[in-house]
C-alpha cells in the first residue's frame, strides 16, 4: 500500500493527543461562537474561501433554468407579456394613489408632530444558497458588506417579510428566516390594530404569537402586518395569516398559530431593506422578551451596579 | 496473501488527487439539496476514505480545516463540523489497518459505523446548543454515505491504477 518506508523515529505526537488537541480547539471555538461572537472575522474569511464553491454548486441549476427559459414557447411569452402589462397597469394606479396617500399622511403626521417616517431603501438580492443544516432556517443572499448591506436589515420578497440579516460577509450575507425559533417579529392585527410578537415555529414552518391573553381578539384568517414599533421592520409589511387558535381554560395564554405570508421556501429574489433609524434611543428599562439571553443578563447586572 | 484485499499494485497517490477530491466533495455538499438529512455527507466520506488509505498524508489537521470550511459555508456554529470530522479522522486512522483487511462490502459496514458516530457527535453538539431533535431521518445520510463507499473507493483509486495493457517492468 505505502510506497515510502515509514519513518523510524519521529512520528509527531500520538494520534490520541492530536485528537484531544483538535477536539478542545473545536470546543473552544464552539463556546466562543455560541456565547460571545468574537470569531466573526474568522468566519467571514472562511465564508469567503467557501464562496467560489458555493457559487459553483448553484451554477448548474442556474444554467438549467437559463436553458429552460431559452426554450420557452412563444405562446407562453405572449401570455406572460399580456399578464405583466395588465399587472403593471394595476400597479401604476396603485402607485398614483399611494403617492397621494403618502403626501397626505406626511402632512397629517407633521400636523400632529410625530417624527417623520424615513423612506425605506430596498436593495434587490438573489438567494444563492440555503444552509445545508435543515434546522438552522437560514439562507444566504448574494449581497454583502461590499453592497452596503447592514446587519439587522429586514428582508422581504414581493409578498411580505421573510427574515432579517444576521451576519454580513464581504460578498454575501446570512438571513435568519422568520420561522427560526430564535427570531421574533413585532406584528399587529390589521383588523383591530392589536399588537403582538410573532415567534418562529421551527420545523413546522409556522409562526406563533406568544403571550397573547386567552381572551385576545384574534380570529382565524386575521392578517398580521409588521407594526414598525421596534424600528427594525418598516411598518405595514405583511407577515402572515392566523390559521389556528387554541384557547385552553387551564392556561392564561392563547396559542395562536399563523402561516407566513411570504414564500419562505420559494422564490429566488428578495429585497433587503435599510433600517429606519429615525427613532430615539430606547430606554434601558422595560424591554419585552426580544433580546438575547446574554444581553439581558448583562443589562440586569448593569442595572444592579447602577442602583448600588 | 491477505484475504479479501485488492491484489493490484497501485501507483503512489498524488497530492493533487487528494485536493481535487476534497474540492469535489465540498462542491457536492454545497449543492442545493432538498432535504439534507437524506443526503450523505460527501466530505465525511472522502475524508474517511483518505484517512483509511493514506493515514500518513491526511490526518486530523486537514479534517479540522475542512470542518471549519463546512461550518462557515453552512452558517452553523463554528467548530461543530470541525469536531465531528476530527473524531471521524481519528477513528478512520485508528481502524485503517483493520478496515483494509476486509473486502469492499465489509469495509462499507465499518465506514457506516464511523459515519454514524461522527453524525451523532454533530447532533449532540447541535442539541446541546438548543436545537430540537431533527427526527430519525438523520441516520439515513450516513447509511447512504456508507452505501456509496464501494463506488467512492473505485472512483478515488482510479488515478492510481495503472493502465491495464501496460507491460509490467
Amino acid at each position: 500500500m505505502d510506497h515510502s518506508p515509514p519513518p523510524f523515529f519521529k512520528r509527531g505526537p500520538a494520534p490520541l493527543v492530536r485528537l484531544f488537541f483538535f477536539a478542545s480547539l473545536s470546543l473552544a471555538l464552539l463556546v466562543i461562537d455560541a456565547r460571545f461572537r468574537y470569531v466573526e472575522g474568522l468566519r467571514s474569511w472562511l465564508a469567503l474561501a467557501a464562496y467560489p464553491l458555493q457559487r459553483a454548486a448553484t451554477a448548474p441549476i442556474e444554467l438549467g433554468e437559463h436553458i429552460a427559459g431559452y426554450f420557452a414557447s412563444q405562446a407562453q411569452l405572449i401570455e406572460d407579456n399580456e399578464r405583466l402589462r395588465a399587472e403593471a397597469l394595476a400597479y401604476a394606479q396603485d402607485a398614483q394613489r399611494y403617492r397621494f396617500a403618502q403626501a397626505e399622511a406626511d402632512q397629517l403626521r407633521r400636523l400632529i408632530g410625530v417624527a417623520e417616517r424615513l423612506a425605506v431603501r430596498a436593495v434587490p438580492a438573489e438567494i444563492i444558497y440555503a444552509g445545508r443544516d435543515p434546522y438552522s432556517h437560514r439562507i444566504f443572499i448574494g449581497r454583502g458588506a461590499a453592497h452596503d448591506v447592514q446587519p439587522g436589515s429586514p428582508v422581504a420578497d414581493h409578498v411580505g417579510v421573510i427574515g432579517q440579516v444576521t451576519r454580513v460577509h464581504p460578498l454575501l450575507s446570512e438571513v435568519t428566516l422568520i420561522i427560526n425559533p430564535d427570531q421574533a417579529v413585532p406584528v399587529e392585527v390589521v383588523r383591530n390594530g392589536l399588537r403582538a410578537v410573532a415567534f418562529g415555529g421551527g420545523a413546522s414552518g409556522m409562526l406563533e404569537l406568544r403571550y397573547m391573553p386567552a381572551n385576545a381578539d384574534v380570529q382565524n384568517g386575521d392578517r398580521l402586518i409588521t407594526s414598525g414599533i421596534d424600528g427594525t421592520y418598516p411598518a405595514g409589511l405583511p407577515v402572515g395569516d392566523v390559521v389556528r387558535i387554541e384557547r385552553d381554560a387551564d392556561q392564561s395564554f392563547a396559542r395562536v398559530i399563523a402561516a407566513p405570508a411570504a414564500g419562505i421556501d420559494r422564490g429566488r429574489y428578495v429585497l433587503v431593506m435599510s433600517r429606519e433609524t429615525a427613532l430615539p434611543e430606547r430606554p434601558v428599562q422595560a424591554q419585552p422578551g426580544k433580546e438575547r439571553r446574554g444581553e439581558r443578563s448583562r443589562r440586569a447586572r448593569k442595572d444592579a451596579d447602577d442602583s448600588r | 496473501m491477505i484475504p479479501g484485499r485488492d491484489q493490484t499494485i497501485l501507483m503512489p497517490v498524488r497530492a493533487s488527487t487528494i485536493v481535487a477530491s476534497f474540492a469535489l466533495a465540498l462542491f457536492l455538499n454545497f449543492l442545493p439539496w432538498r432535504d439534507l438529512r437524506l443526503v450523505p455527507d460527501f466530505v465525511a466520506l472522502v475524508l474517511a476514505f483518505w484517512c483509511v488509505r493514506q493515514p500518513r498524508l491526511v490526518g486530523l489537521g486537514i479534517a479540522w480545516t475542512l470542518g471549519l470550511l463546512s461550518d462557515a459555508g453552512n452558517g452553523v456554529l463554528l467548530g461543530q463540523h470541525a469536531l465531528s470530522y476530527s473524531l471521524l479522522a481519528f477513528l478512520a486512522i485508528w481502524m485503517s489497518r483493520r478496515i483494509l483487511w476486509f473486502g469492499v462490502g465489509l469495509q462499507a459496514l465499518h465506514v457506516a459505523v464511523l459515519l454514524l458516530v461522527a453524525q451523532a457527535l454533530a447532533l449532540f453538539v447541535r442539541m446541546a446548543a438548543g436545537d430540537p431533535f431533527p427526527g430519525w431521518a438523520v441516520v439515513v445520510g450516513p447509511l447512504l454515505g456508507a452505501a456509496l463507499w464501494p463506488a467512492a473507493s473505485w472512483l478515488l483509486l482510479l488515478p492510481q491504477r495503472r493502465a491495464e495493457r501496460e507491460p509490467a517492468i
